[in-house]
């Protein structure tokens, strides 16, 4: 059976090869620093299953406080210009294959290693199938990478390295939230907030109640980065109670198009990370918002039509959207 | 009310621009002791919780195969291939990976895309490329390089979430549907989907437009710098 131990397994030894070229690599003013930081991580990866999670707690706020006092980047060239123009002419459309190689064969092993079952017990735990398909899709992209460019040995690691201190802290925060949404669903922080959602906005009205809950759903959504974690709060608090069964919204459109307005706020938060902060440090923009701040008109106006859509098609009589004077 | 201290620290550090790390791991201390459990038994909890969803960063494995790619000249071999079509802007550019993204994301074919696999290396090398072009190859400046990435991320972002959910079988849809379940109300996934169409439909719609336009104000912004003029630029 591959399970995701597996995967962590991988990432644990390619986090070990970024530890050790951070630790050789003195053109890097932090080396030690960085070194800790991907050490750490490693560790976790390598281990986590089976250390007390009070010795990971302790573990991960090691690594905050080394990310906090500044996480340094090398500053050598892997390549340089001249030779990456001389491999281009060389391999041509074959460079796109190893980059394409990784998403189809996610796709195509999310699809043929489900149900796949040995010995009479599945291969992979249904749960885990697209994480293991990801994590065995970039073993055939590596492959693929080493057949078709054929680079010295500890090419792969150096450049993981490369890439991972560019992007810097920011690889461990999606991770961090996650952990941050536990913390606060084990603290109430949903129910808390339906209270004083329903406490003191104004939901008097068809409109002011859709209003209240799409608005709710983007707002509640920023605060947890996460749409998912807003829906079921929103949904008891002000869908289903006032919007469905006060008004009589019909529970299907209220409930798809509430979800959607979540997402609105998913564009606007960096504490949905992996979407807004990772992509802002992958893409190396010295501004960590910029993917936010694109964002931000096309996740407004989408909140609006959003409402407007609810307010038009979930009521048998459709609410007006302007109030008659 | 106590545990939404954890809100207040998340809020007021990110409008703080603090290191977003040591944000988020406050605010889970702070919201833990608020509760009412101890040091050891929120650090314990934080440390499951963070053990537990190290699923989340397994993307990053996908690293190695970008990096090799970028070293053999990935990046300057996809600017070359967009070079050659004259009809190439950064915004068309930008809208027909847009209009794939959310198009395979509809069909539930939500990994053919992403940041690291997609973005970095093929898309925005490809959109800056036809920027280059468009603005007689001069090459970009960093304020106009970094909002053509930034906009190509949102491309992403936008075709994933406004295409997904019109797939019955998406993480969002059987959540809706669950959550129903257990208030006594069965629906069908697939009213769940058709219902996210016409968003899907808007969504297109508002971000495509926002790209093209995306064209203009990099043409008026490249004419800015070419005057001397960089007002608009640092704006």
């Amino acid at each position: 059976m591959i399970t995701l131990e597996a995967v962590y397994l991988l990432m644990g030894a390619m986090l070990s090869g970024v530890t050790v070229v951070s630790a050789r690599d003195t053109s890097n003013p932090r080396r030690w620093r960085s070194t800790l930081f991907w050490a750490l991580w490693a560790l976790l990866f390598l281990a986590g299953s089976h250390l007390p999670h009070a010795l990971s707690g302790v573990i991960m706020l090691v690594m905050v406080a080394t990310a906090s006092a500044g996480l340094g980047q090398g500053t050598r060239e892997s390549s340089t210009a001249a030779a990456r123009a001389e491999s281009v002419l060389r391999l041509r459309h074959r460079l796109f294959a190893p980059v394409l190689v990784v998403p189809v064969a996610t796709y195509a092993g999310s699809v043929l290693l489900k149900g796949l079952m040995v010995n009479g017990a599945p291969l992979i735990p249904a749960a885990q199938v697209t994480q293991v398909a990801l994590g065995l899709a970039t073993v055939l992209g590596l492959l693929t990478a080493l057949l078709v460019i054929r680079p010295t040995a500890s090419a792969p690691v150096v450049e993981a390295r490369r890439l991972l201190d560019s992007v810097g802290w920011a690889a461990v925060l999606p991770q961090a939230l996650a952990a941050l949404g536990a913390v606060f669903a084990a603290a109430g922080v949903g129910q808390a907030v339906s209270t004083l959602a329903t406490t003191y906005l104004p939901l008097g009205s068809p409109l002011a109640a859709v209003t209240a809950y799409g608005v709710g759903m983007a707002l509640f959504t920023m605060v947890m980065g996460n749409a998912f974690a807003a829906f079921p709060v929103m949904t008891a608090g002000i869908g289903l109670p006032l919007v469905v069964q006060q008004y009589g919204g019909d529970v299907v459109i209220v409930t798809a198009i509430g979800m959607l307005s979540g997402f609105c706020g998913t564009l606007m938060t960096p504490m949905a990370a992996n979407y807004n902060i990772v992509p802002a440090a992958l893409l190396e923009l010295e501004d960590r918002h910029a993917v936010i701040k694109a964002q931000i008109p096309t996740a407004l106006i989408l909140l609006v039509a959003n409402i407007a859509l609810m307010a038009l098609f979930a009521f048998r009589v459709p609410v007006p959207l302007m109030p008659g004077r | 009310m106590l545990p939404l201290i954890g809100i207040l620290i998340v809020v007021a550090g990110f409008a703080l621009r603090l290191n977003a790390l040591l944000v988020v791991t406050l605010a889970g201390l702070a919201t833990g002791l608020a509760s009412g459990q101890s040091f050891i038994e929120v650090i314990t909890l934080f440390g499951k919780a963070f053990v537990e969803s190290r699923y989340i960063a397994i993307v990053w494995l996908a690293l190695p195969v970008i990096g090799l790619a970028e070293r053999a000249g990935l990046r300057e071999h996809a600017a070359a291939a967009i070079g050659q079509i004259r009809a190439a802007t950064a915004g068309r550019v930008m809208l027909v990976y847009l209009a794939l993204r959310q198009a395979t994301s509809a069909l539930g074919l939500v990994s053919l895309g992403g940041h690291a696999q997609m973005v970095r290396p093929l898309v925005a090398p490809m959109a800056e490329a036809a920027a280059e072009q468009q603005h007689s190859s001069a090459p970009l400046s960093t304020s106009a390089r970094d909002r053509i990435r930034a906009m190509a991320a949102s491309a992403d972002n936008v075709g994933l979430f406004f295409g997904e959910d019109v797939f019955v079988a998406i993480g969002s849809i059987l959540l809706i549907r669950g959550f129903l379940e257990q208030n006594g109300i069965i629906v069908e996934p697939l009213d769940l989907a058709r219902w996210a169409i016409p968003t899907a439909l808007v969504a297109f719609a508002v971000h495509g437009a926002r790209l093209l336009w995306f064209d203009r104000a990099l043409r008026d912004t490249s004419r800015a710098d070419a005057s001397g003029d960089t007002t608009e630029r640092d704006a």
